[in-house]
This record gives C-alpha cells, structure tokens and sequence, in this order.
C-alpha cells in the first residue's frame, strides 16, 4: 500500500472529473470508485485526498471502502485480467485443475501479474454461468465449460493482444 | 419476407460463443443475398443446447442447437432459415419435452421476446399488471401480494405482501424499492436470466411495488460480475423512460418511480440486505444491526422494500392474472412457481421453472439427466454456499421450504448444484469455512474468526491429528456460529460443514456408524 503511482499525474486531471461527475449522486462513492477504475485501471491511493473532500469523509473511510471490495484495487493490474471461478458448481466441474493449470502456465498466484505485464490472475466466487462450469472472465468477457487446452487458447490470446477487448 | 432469427445474448450463450454465431449467421445471409433479421433474445434456458439458434417459421418457432460457428454455413446449405432439417435440428421449441413440461410463469416471456424491446414486451401480456395496480390502491395492491403467498425467492421466503405492508403504513416524505441483484450464490444464474431476458418484468415488478407503498426511487443493486446483465437493464431503463413507463406520471397516473441500476463491487455478503444497504450508501458492506427493520429504517434511514429480482419479476403476472391464479400453483404454504437452476455436474442444466413440490430426483435426472461425468451422483449442495448438502436418500424431497427445513436444509435462492462421487466433502466443508473467511463483513467475532478458525480444525480433522477432540470442536464452533453470528453468512456457513459431517462421516475418517 506504500508505493507512489507513477501514472498518478495524469490520473489527476482526469480523476477530478469523474469527482465533480458524481459527487452530488446519492451514496456517490461506490460508482465514483467505478467510474476511476474502469478510467484508470485502479483506484490510486493519490486520489484519497480529493476524494474524501469532495464527499465530505475521511480518508481512512475512503481507504476503508476501496479495500473491503474485492473488485477495486490500489494497483495497476496486468493489460487483461482473468478471473477463475472458485465457487462449488465450477469445483464440482474440475475448476481446482484449472485453477492448478492457470497458476502453473502463467507462472503467479493469484492477485499476481505474470512477468510480461499482459495478465493478471484473480480468483471469483461465481460468474453466474454454473450451468455451464467451470467458468473464466476475460476482462469483460465470460467463457464456458473451459478446459485446460481451451484456457491455454485464452492466455495466448490476451498475450498477443495489447488492449482489453 | 424477411426471416426472424433468434440468437441469445444471455452471458451463458455468450460464454460458448454466441456472439461468433451471430457474426457469422449475419456474414453468411448476407454473402447469400438473404433477407434476415437477428433477434438476439434472453435464453431458454437449455444451456447444454447453447448456443440455440431459433428460427421464426409458418409453424412456430424451430430450434437448432448446440450452433457453433462452423456449423453456420452448413445450416444455410440446409435451409434453416425455413426450418428445414439438419444435423443440429431440435424441431419446433414449444415443443421440446423438457421446456414444455415446465409451468413457466415468472420466465413467461424468457427467451421469447427481444428483451430491450418495450413493444414485443407489451405484444406478451407486459405492462398489463402496472396497468391493474394504477386502478387499485396501495392497499390493494399490497394484499394482492399478500393473497398470492408469494414469499421471498432470494432465500430468506419471507411473504413478500408482509414486507410491503410494513413499509405502505410508514409515513414518511422519501421512501425506497431496492431490488437485490447481487446473486453471488454458486449455483443460481436465475436473476441474471431475468435481467438480460426479460427486463421490462423486473422494472414493472419494481414500478408497481413503488405504485403501492408510495415509493418514488428505486435502484437495482448488480453483481460487478454481471456486466453483460447490467447493460440489458440500462438500455431497458431508457426504453422505460422515454415510453413513459418509468419517470415521471407514468402512463399518465400522477405517480412517479425512477429507477437506477447500481453496480456492487464484488462483496458476497453485500447480497445481505443490511449490508447491500449500506453498499448503496456509499460505505463498507458491514451488516447492521436488526431493529430497526429496513421495512422502517432502510436506505438513508427511509423505509424500504428491499426484495429480490425474481420476487419482484413475480409481481406483474400477480396483478395481471390474479392472486388466486398464482396461489393456484404449489404446495402447503409455498405457493406459486420456484425457478430452480440446475448446475455442477449434470448433463442437462439449465431454468426449471415448476410448482413447488417437484422433488430433487426428479429435477436430478428427468431435467438434469444425471451427472454429465457418467458417475453416480453423490451429494448435492442446494440453496448456494450457505446450503445444506444432501446425500442420496434425500433425493425424493419435494421442493418446499417447510420439508427442507424439517431436513435442516434450504432452498435458498433454488440453485442445484450436483457433485459426483469424486467429491470429497470434508474438502467441501473447508471450502465452506474458507468462503466465509474470505466473505466476511468482519463485524461480529463468531463469522469474521470462527470461519479461519474452522479451516485449521478440519485441516487436523483430515490430517487426523486430535481426531476425535477436533471433530467436537469443530461441532462446538458451528454451534457459535449458528447461534452468534449477526447474519446469515456466519450463521449458515455451518449448515453445508454439519451437514457434510454429519451425511459423509467417512470423509471425515470417521465409520459411517459414528454417525
């Protein structure tokens, strides 16, 4: 949590927007949160400060609500990040393999970024497609009944590819 | 004549690759020179049969499935688009056995309309209870909730009328309908069927829930893991908008109802209605204290009808056709219609929607057809990771909340999710506490240290270290749990650890006679 954001003064500008964007929403932090993350690609701790006085909180409370979600991180992730699922029905359908195959070939745990910066591996509990487990998110998008040589296609897709489809 | 195609964009369909299906259906029509309109529709909910391309002719509707991208050519060389035969050939889709078995009320229209499309919406019988509830009061309206018996699907089955009652007699400037989408539970996908399906039946539930207690603003709390959902929902929001659906004066009544859709952040126990409430506000999920009930203290301290989509998606086919209609359908005192969602190991999953009473067997292998493994099925979780597992001499169960309570077991939310007898439970039930562990809000001592606590002692459990001393503790601390925990996440978090200790002792190195 200590380190200094080196994209933090481009950030700034762009920050402030969404800040004046949604500060007078009801209940505004949680889709101001958002709105940053999906902008800069994490919510940088440079941002606390004028956060937590356009809303009118402390930064501690500001702190408190970026680190209770799972969703919203302090660091910039890999260009893709793929999420496995972890949940009962993806188990009950080989995710443990998966999940084994994911960490092996990519070379991280989770919440770690592979040495290249192109992904970084989340564990989820449940994508809602149990129908069809196990299940991995690529960025936005959701894939189903994926077998390790499948996941294999998904990682060297998001290599190759710069940005998030 | 130009032909009706429909090609789902439901995330599951999307998941095994409709949207190459699509691309290529529109590429290849048009290479042909054929006149054809893509419909992209909810799913119906056969999702081994995805993606399931539907194709409008003379006779009905006609199925091909499961389509992938190269079949696409294939299917044009063999007339598909008049419905003529080919390898992947369902026939016609009302006809398909294992969707016309069903009583498919809350999902009437799932998979049949095109789900932004407020016309369509209104061609299947929408709008028609809005309609109903702007003559009536919110009285009315509310013991028309009431009569129907409709309970709460998200998992708590308390009678939805019961609820709104409360909040209609709280006078009060602002109040609040909050529907719950935050459906984290393994195993459900019904409420994520529903808002990229049908969402025009979620916000007319919502609307005339507003209509009866005298509420003006209402927000749809979303899973972050939805995001395929959440953008049906926004473009339905605008379509209700600018019909004059949602806003201001709707249909020319003097009532207002605006509605927002609202992303979590990925917080299981945001799905907690205290908690979600909080979310809302712009806080950490941390669970409340109840009193006061957030029927009188809700959202900004207003009252608020917190419910669940697939209760709220349940509301306008009540106004429409009566409650009695709805009453009509289930057993002892579950009424109506539950939409079960099989998933795990099975060959078939997929939406049943059916009357209470169906049993577990039934939906196992009529719709689920077994396990897809080809092994025997050996337990099954039901209701999400706070849900009791069942063993096999449970299967004859009918699908009721009293008869899975008199099993120490719930519905929950109706999620199914089938294990075969690979599974290993004592690793289920640590899974059960490290899920807790992970979830916790944090707030009270039994869930946010019992759940890391529970995971050490099974560690010994299976390690056999202490053995019998670590399986009473472990006993010990459910208890705790059960019994001191603030909400359901810690509390029920012992029902799928007992109840795979207490059906599969053998897994837990004990005899089966230990029992």
């Amino acid at each position: 949590m200590s380190d200094l954001q080196t994209t933090q003064e481009v950030s700034a500008a762009v920050i402030d927007a969404l800040i004046v964007k949604h500060q007078q929403q009801p209940g505004a932090l949680l889709p101001l949160l958002h709105a940053i993350q999906d902008t800069v690609g994490y919510v940088p701790q440079s941002c606390y400060a004028s956060i937590s006085k356009a809303l009118s909180l402390s930064i501690a409370e500001v702190h408190g609500v970026v680190t209770f979600y799972h969703h919203f991180r302090t660091h910039q992730p890999g260009r893709h990040v793929m999420q496995i699922c972890r949940a009962e029905s993806c188990q009950a359908m080989g995710s443990e393999a998966l999940e084994a195959h994911a960490k092996a070939c990519l070379n991280v745990d989770y919440h770690q970024t592979t040495a290249d910066g192109a992904i970084t591996l989340e564990p989820v509990y449940c994508l809602g497609n149990c129908a069809l487990s196990p299940s991995v998110m690529v960025d936005d998008e959701i894939y189903g009944r994926v077998s390790p040589s499948e996941l294999d296609a998904l990682i060297a897709e998001a290599k190759v590819s710069e940005v998030k489809a | 004549m130009v032909t009706k195609i429909y090609i789902p964009r439901d995330s599951s369909a999307l998941a095994v690759g409709a949207e190459k299906v699509a691309l290529a259906i529109a590429a290849e029509a048009k290479h042909r020179g054929l006149d054809v309109e893509i419909i992209r529709n909810g799913s119906r909910g056969l999702y081994w049969l995805e993606t399931m391309v539907e194709v409008a002719t003379g006779q009905g509707r006609v199925a091909y499935g499961p389509v992938k991208a190269k079949d696409v050519a294939s299917l044009f060389d063999a007339d598909f688009i008049h419905g003529k035969a080919h390898a992947l050939s369902l026939g016609l889709t009302e006809e398909i056995e294992w969707l016309k078995k069903q009583q498919r009320l809350t999902f009437a229209r799932v998979g049949i309309t095109d789900p932004i499309s407020i016309a369509d919406y209104i061609a299947h019988d929408g709008y028609k209870g809005l309609k109903n509830a702007l003559k009536l009061s919110g009285a009315e309206i509310v013991k028309a909730v009431t009569d129907s018996g409709l309970r709460g699907r998200g998992g708590a089955a308390f009678p939805t009328g019961i609820k709104w009652n409360t909040v209609l007699g709280c006078e009060s400037e602002q109040k609040y309908i909050v529907c719950n989408a935050d459906e984290g539970d393994s195993g459900t996908y019904s409420d994520r069927m529903i808002m990229e399906g049908d969402p025009f039946v979620l916000i007319e539930g919502m609307t005339i829930a507003g209509v009866a207690v005298g509420a003006t603003q209402g927000y749809i709390y979303i899973r972050s893991e939805y995001p395929h959902a959440l953008a049906v929902l926004n473009e339905a929001i605008d379509a209700a908008n600018q019909a004059g659906y949602l806003g201001d004066d709707i249909l020319g009544s003097g009532k207002t109802f605006r509605l927002e859709a609202r992303r979590a952040a990925g917080a299981y126990v945001c799905g907690e209605e205290t908690s979600l409430l909080e979310s809302l506000e712009g806080k950490r999920g941390l669970v409340r204290f109840k009193p006061p009930l957030p029927a009188i203290e809700g959202l900004f301290g207003k009252p608020t009808v917190v419910n669940n989509v697939i209760s709220l998606a349940t509301v306008p086919i009540i106004l429409d056709k009566g409650a009695q209609f709805y009453a009509d359908y289930g057993m002892g005192r579950s009424r109506g219609t539950l939409p079960i969602q099989l998933a795990g190991n099975l060959k078939h999953n997929g939406l049943v929607e059916l009357a209470f009473g169906a049993t577990l067997r039934e939906l196992l292998y009529d719709y689920g057809g077994g396990s897809a493994s080809g092994r025997p099925i050996r337990a099954v979780q039901v209701g999400g990771p706070l849900g009791a597992y069942l063993p096999e001499n449970q299967f004859d169960t009918p699908l009721d909340y009293e008869e899975f309570a008199k099993l120490w077991a719930v519905l929950g939310h109706g999620g199914i999710v089938a294990f075969d007898d690979s599974v290993d439970m004592a690793k289920m039930a640590r899974y059960a506490f490290e899920f807790c562990a992970v979830e916790s809000c944090g707030k009270c001592t039994p869930c946010r240290i019992g759940s890391t606590r529970g995971v050490e002692v099974i560690d010994k459990i299976t390690s056999g270290k202490d053995h019998a001393k670590n399986i009473q503790l472990v006993r010990d601390l459910s208890d705790t749990m059960l019994n001191g925990s603030l909400c359901a996440l810690g509390g029920m978090t012992p029902y799928p650890v007992l109840s795979a200790l207490n059906h599969f002792p053998k897994d837990f190195g004990l005899s089966s006679e230990a029992k």
